[in-house]
């Protein structure tokens, strides 16, 4: 699924790499796990979460993924956006809860991980 | 032959991954495969997020040649009472801080030894941790 269908299903925003809304996704995860994140071996993941640290950035920057959701009205700082643009991570806010968030991209045909 | 070391601030969460941030730069620009880069940055920065959460201080001292990468984590801190117990997954005496940020539930140890060539640790209880990650170039083993 493209990032600009992913925003479309969400109502969301992107703050971060709006010129990259062709990207595409494969399989989605979500957790406020960063260790569990870390244990993913799969490409072309979006992440879902409602951490919103650098730490979030830095375990997307590590795990090669690409695509963040924030759930819950989390919202990412200065520096995390400086940090995602460097690294070519879109970042993407969203209000609805983890659970919705993800209930809504399951139901468009977005698969899991496991 | 390359070598590079990099400070690790104990505590310091803003800028835990600084150095297998630069480590991953390194391996891109030689052309590593990206299976590898993977393997390996995940297993540094969970290392620089042990030393970050658990130590005082410390440092990554990263060699590259042609066929390998070798990562040493060295930290002054409480070190490792029972390294056997440290590798349990779910074992884990991290902070509450330390779980704001993602992290401690006892995973770290377990993955890097599922990522790394070769995991090595060394702990002196009271003084430090040496950790030492291996990772072959020209391979694509350890899925």
């Amino acid at each position: 699924m493209r990032v600009s269908e992913i925003v479309q299903i969400l109502d969301a925003r992107i703050i971060c790499g709006e010129h990259r809304t062709d990207y595409t996704i494969d399989v989605a995860f979500a957790s406020d796990l960063m260790s569990d994140v870390l244990t993913l071996k799969n490409d072309h993941v979006l992440l879902i979460t409602g951490l919103a640290n650098m730490q979030t950035i830095r375990t997307a920057e590590m795990s090669d993924i690409n695509c963040i959701v924030f759930a819950r009205n989390k919202k990412a700082g200065k520096e995390m956006i400086a940090l995602a643009e460097e690294n070519d991570i879109i970042l993407i806010e969203c209000r609805y809860s983890m659970f919705k968030t993800c209930g809504l991209l399951y139901q468009a045909g977005v698969q899991p991980i496991y | 032959m390359e070598h590079h070391e990099f400070n690790i601030e104990g505590g310091d969460f803003s800028r835990a991954g600084y150095a297998s941030s630069q480590v991953k730069k390194i391996l891109k620009q030689m052309g590593v495969d990206v299976g590898i880069i993977k393997r390996t940055v995940v297993a540094a920065y969970e290392g620089e997020v042990n030393v970050v959460a658990h130590a005082y201080s410390g440092a990554m001292y990263v060699d590259i040649n042609r066929d390998e990468v070798q990562i040493e984590l060295r930290d002054e801190g409480p070190g490792i009472e029972d390294i056997e117990q440290a590798m349990q997954e779910g074992y884990s005496t991290a902070s509450s801080a330390v779980r704001e940020m993602g992290f401690g539930a006892g995973m770290g140890l377990s993955n890097m030894k599922k990522n790394a060539d070769e995991l090595h640790i060394e702990s002196e209880p009271g003084k430090g941790t040496k950790v030492v990650i291996r990772m072959l170039l020209n391979t694509t083993t350890g899925d």
